[in-house]
């Protein structure tokens, strides 16, 4: 698996740290319930995903990457600061 | 039919024509009393121990596949109870005891061989974990023994105990783990249940719940409708899609997990191995090949297939341990789908919707626990109670924080596990 950084390239996964699904983070008032929906409950697909990941190895940004969980497929990068996450 | 020496000395002399198929091919029935969602090692245990411990007979388990084509069929058959926290411990030592009677009960050669499990340690820090751990399993009633540098040696003389980086303290010897034949195991429980009247329902995918009112009605599959007032979701690797056809999301994330085994080799290790300084396990199989693993690929994936740098990992790991198995070539390795949850344990319980159960979340430790995981998730089922030596496995303690079994301490969180 591959994953072309928008700074430095594409680099061979073992560059980046795998963090887990990309979400929108509740208002900090919104209560238990939906912190902890954001914490630990997951939609989990089989198929197209977002998820963040570390360019650790390289350029140290954090990065949305949409791929496909069933192909292993990079279907795109973006840096987590510009995507609407 | 029942399986003894005499019959398979009789088999033999009489060109083995008597043996017949260990169970049978039914329709599905328009409706049951009780469906199981998921035939695999946990599903078939939980249909088993319905019919023999609760006398419930108008049972279905559904599987999309066939019976010993999933996870159950592609692990590395290591069976212990070596956990350390309440809540966790009382269960593994409770399926400990079912291993120990399995064959007995149903009368099927599942070979579970307690060779021993050794967790080696390689610094002083490890070495008082390990004495806790064991400590916390003898007042479990479980068995461990605390050995030094030579005991391991006695054991495992091959191990590279001076290596520069990690060199090997000693290990947690816990003689009543071992293995245990993988899909005999789902052979075993498929032909109890079957011959207890369960009707084992191959190549039948759900694909919905049936829920009105906040009770479930039945389920739709690629074989029609089919009604029940009770269903059990033991989809593990698949938790996330069954339990979304019943409006649920879960503290699941999926991963793949490699495991590895080499071309037969003449006997050389007798335990179990696991490495303290890498995630790298090892056996070696009745028929002599080494079958190994390592840690998950750590990102979500459904591909039943691993990434290199996994492969990689385990390699390493296992040439630092064992340098003695270089020269062996591995012949095959395969991926399956882990059902991770943030705190790496596993969930039995109730779902908020009447009649629907869930088991999942069993990350990669699934097998050792088939046993009591059926027989927990039956009683519940059976009852609406959990299991006594089940209370901890609820799905509603990461909403609220309370019961948390971080057997790690790693913190509860997705990809910590």
């Amino acid at each position: 698996m591959r994953i072309t950084c928008p700074i430095c390239g594409e680099r061979d996964r073992r560059e980046f740290y795998y963090r887990g699904a990309a979400l929108d983070r509740p208002d900090p008032e919104t209560g238990q319930e939906a912190w902890g929906d954001y914490v630990y409950l997951r939609d989990n697909p089989a198929g197209r995903t977002r998820d963040l990941w570390y360019h650790e190895a390289g350029c140290g940004s954090w990065l949305v990457v949409e791929r496909d969980t069933v192909s292993h497929s990079v279907l795109d990068v973006a840096l987590a600061l510009d995507a609407d996450a | 039919m029942r399986f003894s020496g005499l019959r398979v000395l009789k088999e033999g002399l009489t060109g083995n024509r008597g043996w017949t198929p260990h169970w049978r091919d039914p329709e599905p029935k328009s409706e049951y009393d009780i469906i199981i969602i998921g035939g695999g090692g946990h599903g078939l245990s939980t249909a088993y121990y319905l019919a023999r411990t609760h006398g419930l007979r108008n049972i279905a388990v559904l599987e999309k596949g066939y019976i010993g084509g999933g996870n159950v069929g592609r692990n590395t058959t290591i069976v212990r109870a070596n956990y350390f926290l309440p809540g966790n411990s009382e269960f593994y030592s409770h399926s400990l005891k079912l291993w120990e009677g399995l064959e007995q009960d149903l009368n099927y050669n599942v070979m579970h061989s307690q060779r021993g499990i050794i967790n080696l340690f390689h610094s002083d820090g490890q070495r008082d974990a390990a004495a806790r751990r064991g400590n916390a399993m003898i007042n479990q009633g479980d068995d461990a023994v605390l050995l030094d540098r030579d005991g391991v040696r006695r054991f495992a003389p091959y191990l590279d105990f001076d290596n520069l980086r990690f060199p090997i303290y000693g290990g947690l010897y816990h003689k009543r783990g071992g293995t245990a034949r993988h899909d005999a195991v789902a052979w075993g429980y498929a032909r109890g249940a079957d011959s207890r009247g369960v009707d084992l329902i191959q190549n039948c995918e759900v694909t919905g719940i049936d829920i009105e009112g906040g009770a479930v009605r039945g389920v739709q599959t690629t074989r029609g409708a089919i009604r029940a007032g009770k269903v059990g979701i033991v989809v593990a690797g698949r938790s996330s899609q069954v339990a979304a056809m019943a409006g649920m999301r879960l503290p699941v994330e999926s991963h793949v997990l490699q495991a590895f085994v080499t071309e037969g080799l003449k006997p050389v290790i007798d335990q179990v191995i696991t490495f303290g300084m890498g995630h790298f396990y090892i056996s070696q199989s009745d028929k002599g090949g080494l079958v190994f693993g390592g840690d998950i690929d750590m990102y979500a994936s459904y591909a039943a297939r691993g990434n290199l740098p996994a492969v990689e990992h385990v390699m390493e790991a296992g040439m630092t341990l064992m340098p003695m198995i270089g020269k062996a070539k591995v012949l095959r390795s395969w991926g399956g789908i882990m059902d991770m949850t943030p705190d790496g344990s596993p969930v039995i319980d109730q779902t908020g919707i009447d009649g629907l159960f869930l088991n999942c979340g069993w990350n990669y430790g699934g097998f050792k626990a088939v046993p009591a995981s059926g027989d927990c998730f039956a009683h519940l089922i059976a009852t609406g109670r959990p299991h006594p030596t089940a209370t901890g496995f609820r799905l509603d303690r990461f909403r609220t924080g309370h019961g948390i079994l971080d057997e790690e301490g790693t913190g509860a969180q997705h990809n910590l596990h």
